[in-house]
C-alpha cells in the first residue's frame, strides 16, 4: 500500500520519527515561551543551556560514575543553578530594558559556554551510551523503534505537560502569572516577585538541560549541537506565539511532524520547511498560533 | 617543454654539485617553517596542535640525521578556517617573517587563497589537511604540493574497493552543498564503472543533526551499502543513529571521509564494520608503530593521517632544501619531484606535475569491539590502493600545468 507515492510503512515510521523530533521542540520552545512569557527575556543562551546538560551528563558518567537515571535529575538541577546565578548577577538588571539587550547579554553568554567547552573537550564529541535498561528496539511492524526513542516521548511529553499544569492549573503558577501582570501589587500581597522570578529562569534553563540529558544518547555529545538546533526552536516559539505555554507544547509536536514528512517528499527542504511555516504564520496571524494579540 | 624539464634539471644538478659549502644560499642562513591550520574549530582535532607537534617532530628528527649548517624555525597560526585570516598570515609570514613554507592548511578555502600569494611571493605551500581536488586541476601551481589525500581518491578508494568486494548496491546519504554532491558523483561513478548499481540518494541539510528520517529512506531502499558523502559531526551522527535503528550491521555503512579521530570519538561499538579510505594508519607496520607512539607520548592521541602526512611533507621539503643547499621555491620543488619519498607514511611517494603527491593509499574496515585488542586497534587493513589507481591520472587533469 501506497500514501502518495510513498510505501505506508516508511510514512508510518516517519510519523513517529517526527513525534520524537517534536517532542525535542517541544520542551525546548516551552523552556523559552516560560522565560520569555514571565520575564520578557529572549534566552539566546538556551541551545548552550542545551549543550550543558548534555555534557553534565557525559562528565558525570565518564568521570563520576553516575548513570543516567541520576544524572536526568542532576544536570538540570546543576544547569538550572548556573542559570539562578546568571538571573541574579546579570538578567536582573535588563528588565527595564528592551528585549535587544537581552538577547545580546544571552548570545554573548552563549559564544562564551561554547568556547569554553570546545577548549576543553575538542569538536569532535562524546559517544553517551544508551542506558541498558533502554538499549534495544521493538518491531512495530513497519518500523524498529529503538526503546530509548520512545523513551524519550514519553519523559518530555510527561515533562512538558506537568509544567503546563504547574503554571495554569496550581496556586504557585497562579501567583507567577500574576506576578509577571503586576509586579507592584502581587509584592504588596506578600509574595517574593523577584525570588519567584528567579526560580522561573532557574525553571526554564534546567528545561534545556533535561532535554540535553534525554537527547545525550542520541546524537553525539559535542559543544556545538545546542547552536545547531536553536533558531528552528526559535522559530517554533515564534509560530505557537511567543510566551504561549501550550503554544509552545503542541507546535512543537506539530513542527516536528511536518519537518518528518517533509524529509520523505522534499528532502532537500526539511531545513526551512519550519521558517516557512513560521512566515505564512507571521502574515496571516502576527501574534502566533496560540498568542494574543496584545 | 622539454627545453624546460631540460634545463631545471641542469640547474638542480649543478646547484647540487655546488652546494657543499654553498650555504648563503638560504635566506638568513635560517629555514623557516609557518603552520597555518584550525587551532579551535571543527577541523582542530583532524589537524590542529597535533599537525604542530608532527613539525616539531619532522625538525628535530631531520636535525638530528642531517646536522645541517642552516637553523629550522617553526611558527604557527591558527586560520580558524576563514580564508581572509589565512591569507593575510600568510603574507604577513612571507613579507616580514621570512617564512619559507606555509604548511598544513586544513580546509579548501584557505588552502586556495594561501597557495596563490605563495605564488606570487614565490614561496612554497605544502597541504596535508584540505581535500578538494581544484588544488591541483583548475587552480595548480608550481609551487604547491597536495601531499595526503583528496576527494578523488577517497570516492574513488572506498567506491570501487566496496563494489569490487561484492557491495553491488548503494544508496547515498548526501550532505546537499558542493562537496557532499561531488562526493556522491565521483563515487557513484565509481559504482557503476564496477558493476555496481545505485539505488537512489537523499540529500540532507548541512548540518543536519538528526539523520533517522534519511535512515529509514536508506533502510526501505533495501541496498547492500549506504555511503556517507558528508563528513565531521554529519557523519558521526548518521552512524550512531544507523546502529539506534537496528539498520547496522544488517546493511554496511561505507564513510567516504572519515578520520581515525571519527572513529575513536564515535567508539568501536557505533563505527564497527564500516568501511573507510585513508592515506595512513599508526598500526600499519614497525614503522608506523615505532613514529605513532612517539608521537602518542606528546599528544595523548593517535595520529591522523593529516597530521602523519604534515611529518612526512616537512621532511621532505627539509631533506630536499638541505640536498640543493637554496631554499628558492623553484629549486626546492625541482628535487622535491624529483626525490622519491619513503618514510613511514610512504613508500615510493612521489610528487607529480600537477603538484599531487600520489603514494599508497589503504581501504580499511573498522573493527568490532570483540576484535579490538589493545587501544586504538581500530581498523582492518582490507586492501592497499597502488598510488597509480588511488589518484586522479594525469590523463584526467585539468591543471594547465600538464595541458601545455
Amino acid at each position: 500500500m501506497e500514501i502518495f507515492g510513498v510505501p505506508s510503512a516508511l510514512f508510518g515510521s516517519q510519523l513517529l520519527i517526527g513525534l520524537i523530533n517534536g517532542s525535542f521542540y517541544a520542551i525546548l520552545s516551552l523552556g523559552l515561551a516560560i522565560i520569555f512569557g514571565l520575564l520578557n527575556i529572549i534566552n539566546f543562551a538556551h541551545g548552550a543551556q542545551y549543550m550543558m546538560g548534555a555534557f553534565f551528563a557525559w562528565i558525570a558518567l565518564t568521570k563520576f560514575g553516575i548513570n543516567y537515571w541520576v544524572a536526568l535529575l542532576l544536570a538540570p538541577v546543576l544547569v538550572g543553578a548556573v542559570g539562578v546565578v546568571l538571573e541574579r548577577t546579570m538578567l536582573r538588571r535588563l528588565y527595564k530594558l528592551d528585549h535587544l539587550y537581552g538577547l545580546l547579554l544571552t548570545f554573548g553568554l552563549a559564544l562564551i559556554f561554547e568556547g569554553v567547552f570546545r577548549d576543553q573537550f575538542g569538536v569532535s564529541g562524546q559517544s553517551y551510551p544508551v542506558p541498558e535498561q533502554l538499549q534495544g528496539g521493538v518491531n512495530l511492524g513497519f518500523m524498529f523503534m529503538p526503546i530509548y526513542r520512545g523513551w524519550v516521548v514519553v519523559a518530555a511529553l510527561a515533562v512538558c505537560f506537568g509544567t503546563w499544569f504547574m503554571i495554569e492549573k496550581t496556586k504557585l503558577g497562579a501567583y507567577l502569572r500574576a506576578g509577571t501582570e503586576n509586579p507592584q501589587i502581587v509584592q504588596a500581597l506578600g509574595i517574593n516577585v523577584p525570588l519567584l522570578i528567579t526560580f522561573t529562569y532557574g525553571y526554564g534553563v534546567a528545561l534545556a538541560a533535561f532535554a540535553g540529558v534525554l537527547a545525550a544518547p542520541i546524537y553525539q555529545v559535542s559543544p556545538l549541537m545546542g547552536s545547531n538546533l536553536i533558531i528552528v526552536v526559535f522559530a517554533v516559539v515564534v509560530i505557537g506565539g511567543m510566551g504561549s505555554i501550550m503554544g509552545s507544547i503542541v507546535t512543537g509536536l506539530g513542527l516536528g511532524l511536518v519537518e518528518g514528512l517533509t524529509r520523505v517528499f522534499y528532502p532537500e527542504a526539511s531545513a526551512v520547511v519550519v521558517f516557512f511555516i513560521m512566515v505564512i504564520v507571521l502574515l496571516v496571524r502576527p501574534a502566533g498560533l496560540f498568542g494574543r494579540a496584545t | 617543454m622539454h627545453m624546460k624539464k631540460l634545463l631545471a634539471a641542469a640547474c638542480t644538478t649543478a646547484v647540487a654539485t655546488l652546494a657543499t659549502g654553498a650555504h648563503a644560499q638560504i635566506s638568513g642562513d635560517t629555514v623557516k617553517i609557518g603552520v597555518l591550520t584550525d587551532m579551535s574549530g571543527t577541523y582542530s582535532d583532524v589537524a590542529g596542535p597535533g599537525a604542530v607537534l608532527a613539525t616539531q617532530m619532522a625538525i628535530e628528527d631531520f636535525i638530528a640525521e642531517a646536522k645541517p649548517a642552516f637553523k629550522v624555525e617553526m611558527v604557527s597560526a591558527d586560520h580558524q578556517n576563514k580564508a581572509d585570516i589565512a591569507s593575510n598570515k600568510a603574507r604577513e609570514w612571507f613579507e616580514r617573517e621570512g617564512v619559507d613554507t606555509a604548511t598544513e592548511l586544513v580546509t579548501t578555502s584557505t588552502a586556495l587563497a594561501v597557495m596563490k600569494i605563495a605564488k606570487e611571493m614565490n614561496r612554497v605551500a605544502l597541504m596535508s589537511g584540505p581535500a578538494s581536488t581544484p588544488i591541483t586541476n583548475e587552480q595548480c601551481n608550481d609551487v604547491t604540493v597536495h601531499y595526503t589525500y583528496d576527494t578523488y581518491a577517497l570516492a574513488n578508494g572506498t567506491a570501487r574497493a566496496v563494489t569490487q568486494q561484492g557491495g553491488k548496491n548503494w544508496f547515498f546519504l548526501t550532505a546537499d552543498y558542493a562537496f557532499g554532491q561531488a562526493l556522491e558523483k565521483d563515487s557513484s561513478a565509481v559504482v557503476v564503472a564496477n558493476g555496481g548499481k545505485v539505488l537512489g540518494s537523499v540529500r540532507h541539510p548541512f548540518p543536519a543533526s538528526d539523520f533517522s528520517s534519511f535512515l529509514l529512506q536508506a533502510q526501505a531502499s533495501g541496498a547492500q551499502i549506504i555511503g556517507l558523502a558528508n563528513a565531521g559531526a554529519d557523519t558521526t551522527n548518521a552512524i550512531r543513529q544507523a546502529a539506534e535503528f537496528g539498520i547496522t550491521p544488517k546493511q554496511q555503512l561505507a564513510g567516504l571521509l572519515m578520520f581515525i579521530s571519527d572513529v575513536h570519538s564515535l567508539g568501536l561499538k557505533n563505527a564497527q564494520t564500516m568501511y573507510l579510505t585513508t592515506g595512513f594508519y599508526w598500526d600499519f607496520d614497525d614503522d608506523t608503530r615505532a613514529w605513532s607512539k612517539r608521537f602518542f607520548e606528546k599528544h595523548k592521541r593517535m595520529p591522523t593521517m593529516v597530521q602523519a602526512g604534515q611529518y612526512s611533507s616537512v621532511l621532505h621539503y627539509l631533506r630536499a632544501v638541505n640536498a640543493i643547499g637554496s631554499d628558492e621555491a623553484s629549486k626546492v620543488m625541482a628535487q622535491m619531484k624529483s626525490t622519491p619519498i619513503n618514510d613511514f607514511f610512504a613508500k615510493n611517494g612521489r610528487i607529480r606535475e600537477d603538484g599531487r603527491m600520489v603514494h599508497d593509499m589503504y581501504l580499511a574496515q573498522v573493527k568490532t569491539p570483540e576484535e579490538s585488542k589493545y587501544p586504538w586497534d581500530y581498523y582492518h587493513i582490507r586492501a592497499t590502493i597502488p598510488a597509480e589507481e588511488a589518484f586522479q591520472p594525469l590523463s584526467e587533469s585539468r591543471c594547465p600545468l600538464i595541458k601545455n
